[in-house]
Order: C-alpha cells, then sequence, then structure tokens
C-alpha cells in the first residue's frame, strides 16, 4: 500500500540475476506492503530463482518476448489482480525506489507518471546522435502530451488504473515500442501524461552502449518507430 | 508513356497498401519497413525505368530492365529464405508453448489427485 493504493511494482528482467536480488530487496524495503513482480523475459541464467528468494512473485515467460511482451503480461496480471497503481522499474537498478511515492502521488490527476532525467535532478548526460534522437522524440512527445516530457524513452513509470486497463489490452513488442509508441498511443486518446524529475542510478550490473554507430542506427530507428507510431491508428 | 504510367500506378497501390496495412497494425514494423523500403526503388524505377540503364553497362547488363528483373528475382529469393527461418523459429516457440501447456497441465492434475485423495481420507475418518 502506498498512499491507501495497492501498488504492484513490474520488473521485466533478462539475464539480470546479478541485480535482480538487490533491486528486489530495495524495494521491498523502501515501500513495504508493496506486491513485486518479476517478469522473467526467458532469462537463461537463474533470474528467476534468485527473485523469488529475495521475495517477488515471478512470472516466468517460456521464450524471449522482449521488454513489450514481458510489460503487457505484467500489467495483465495488474488487471486481473486488481491493482490500483502500476509502477514499472527496471531490473539493473538505475531507478531509486525512493521515488515511486512522488510517482503515485500525481496518479489522482494523471494516468501515466513518467520518472524523468533531464529534468533537474542528477546529473546524468549523453552525447551525440543518441542525444538528438531523444531531443526529437521529446519534442514532438511533448508535443502531442500538451506537456513537457524530457525523457520519453524512461523505463521508470506508473500507471492508474485507466492506464493499466488499456495497457494490458494493447502494449506493442517492437523496438522502442514499450516506450515511444505506448506514449503516441495513449497521449492520442487522451490519457493524461506527466513527468517527475528523478536521479538515476549507476546500473548494478551490465554496461550501456556508447558505440557511435550504435547510436546512429538508434536515431535512425526511433525516427522510424516515430513516424510509424504517428501515422498508425 | 502508357507503360510508364501501368507501372507508375502498380507503385503507388503498392505503396498506398503497405502504409494502410501498418496503419491498421496488421504489419509488423521489420516488416513494413522492408516493404517501404523496396517501394522507394520500385517507385521511381517504374516511373523512370532507364534509370539503371547507367547501371547496368557498369557490371555488364546488356538493359537497365534485365538488371531489374535479375535483382528482382534475388530480393523475392531473400524473402523467401528469410520467412522460412521465421517460420521455423515460429515453430519452436509453439512447440516450447505446448510443452510448457503439457507440464503445467500435470502440475494442476497432480495437486487435484493430492486434493481428492486427501478429501477421501478426511471422509473416512469423519
Amino acid at each position: 500500500m502506498v498512499n491507501g493504493k495497492r501498488l504492484l511494482v513490474i520488473i521485466p528482467a533478462l539475464n539480470e540475476a546479478g541485480s535482480i536480488a538487490d533491486v528486489v530487496r530495495e524495494i521491498r524495503g523502501e515501500l513495504p506492503g508493496v506486491d513485486v513482480l518479476v517478469v522473467d523475459d526467458g532469462s537463461a541464467d537463474r533470474t528467476a530463482a534468485v527473485a523469488v528468494a529475495a521475495g517477488a512473485r515471478v512470472a516466468r515467460l517460456p521464450y524471449n518476448l522482449g521488454v513489450g511482451g514481458a510489460m503487457r503480461l505484467g500489467y495483465r496480471y495488474a488487471h486481473d489482480h486488481d491493482y490500483d497503481v502500476a509502477v514499472q522499474i527496471d531490473a539493473d537498478g538505475q531507478h531509486d525506489p525512493r521515488y515511486v511515492p512522488k510517482l503515485v502521488d500525481l496518479l489522482d490527476d494523471y494516468d501515466l507518471v513518467i520518472g524523468a532525467r533531464f529534468a533537474g535532478e542528477g546529473d546524468y548526460a549523453v552525447r551525440g546522435p543518441r542525444r538528438w534522437a531523444m531531443g526529437m522524440l521529446s519534442v514532438v512527445l511533448s508535443g502531442l502530451a500538451g506537456t513537457t516530457l524530457t525523457d520519453t524513452t524512461s523505463g521508470f513509470r506508473a500507471a492508474n488504473r485507466r492506464m493499466i486497463e488499456m495497457f494490458a489490452r494493447w502494449y506493442p513488442a517492437e523496438y522502442l515500442g514499450d516506450t515511444v509508441e505506448t506514449l503516441v498511443h495513449a497521449a492520442r486518446r487522451g490519457y493524461r501524461i506527466q513527468q517527475v524529475p528523478v536521479a538515476m542510478r549507476r546500473r548494478m550490473a551490465g554496461t550501456p552502449s556508447h558505440s557511435p554507430a550504435k547510436a546512429m542506427i538508434y536515431l535512425g530507428r526511433a525516427l522510424a518507430v516515430l513516424t510509424l507510431a504517428l501515422i498508425r491508428r | 508513356m502508357k507503360l510508364t504510367l501501368v507501372t507508375g500506378l502498380t507503385g503507388l497501390v503498392l505503396l498506398a497498401t503497405i502504409v494502410e496495412l501498418l496503419r491498421r497494425r496488421q504489419l509488423r514494423e521489420k516488416y513494413g519497413m522492408l516493404w517501404l523500403g523496396l517501394l522507394f526503388v520500385v517507385i521511381p524505377l517504374s516511373l523512370f525505368p532507364r534509370l539503371l540503364d547507367g547501371v547496368a553497362d557498369l557490371v555488364g547488363v546488356a538493359s537497365g530492365v534485365s538488371l531489374v528483373l535479375f535483382l528482382g528475382i534475388v530480393f523475392l529469393l531473400l524473402v523467401c529464405i528469410h520467412l522460412s527461418w521465421e517460420v521455423s523459429a515460429l515453430e519452436e516457440e509453439t512447440r516450447t508453448l505446448a510443452e510448457e501447456f503439457a507440464l503445467l497441465r500435470a502440475e494442476v492434475e497432480a495437486d487435484r489427485a493430492e486434493r481428492t485423495q486427501q478429501q477421501e481420507l478426511v471422509g473416512r475418518d469423519g
């Protein structure tokens, strides 16, 4: 329970046995009374076993569906078990669960609240094509949502009942679909979106990619996904 | 001139079909991008069939049209191979799903059998 609401934390995880236990334990420590569902997206390591040992409920997918596939399963679980709020947190430990109440506070007035970097809190910098891609996404999506969204690809989000119901029915499994396309779709259908500034931490395990070629490909794909999302119904 | 009209129109109809399929979410992104990319080559060519003559000369093909035919067949073959590959992956996935389902059913049935047994024991004692 957070602010009198039944809350489910959904953590999509793929081969995160190294960090998942700490993430689950921290969430359960910071947010007592909250249920944690780890969606194991076909991991080859001991992610599921480690998460269960740390006290999470685990839904194991028989094979990899991608973040979008894992998230729809999470939202369906939230919908079927009648949760008031679903919060999505990354398995690598970069999201600080102490911000969750801040996100949840806004859910009375908004349907989807995003924990955003680059919004004044924390020091997180990206450069080059990746930055241009994020800037472009931010401008277009801010326009659609009618509010400033600085971090559209953030995987730190909270959804209320209305939003859970939509995500349980519809959640794209395509590349960047889980972040960008869901925002376009939700904003167009009149769901209210807002962001809260958060500081991101260094990942506990794994390293982010920094190669310029990959960043260019990212920019191209982001453009394609955005265009597609905009012409789609 | 007539031919240009026919080929050009065909290209545009194909483009409209693909965009509409994408819009209705009947095509996944990866296939949509493939076909859209192809159309960006096909439509200019259908309007100006002589466009490839220069390239044809360069690789030793007599006319640009033959080159287009050749490239078209190669492309279609590649698409066929890709689709076979996708179908193989899908078959593997349904197989895994069927196994998961069978395992779950076995567990549920074992659970149920255990419970009815317990109930019978309780019934006899009471």
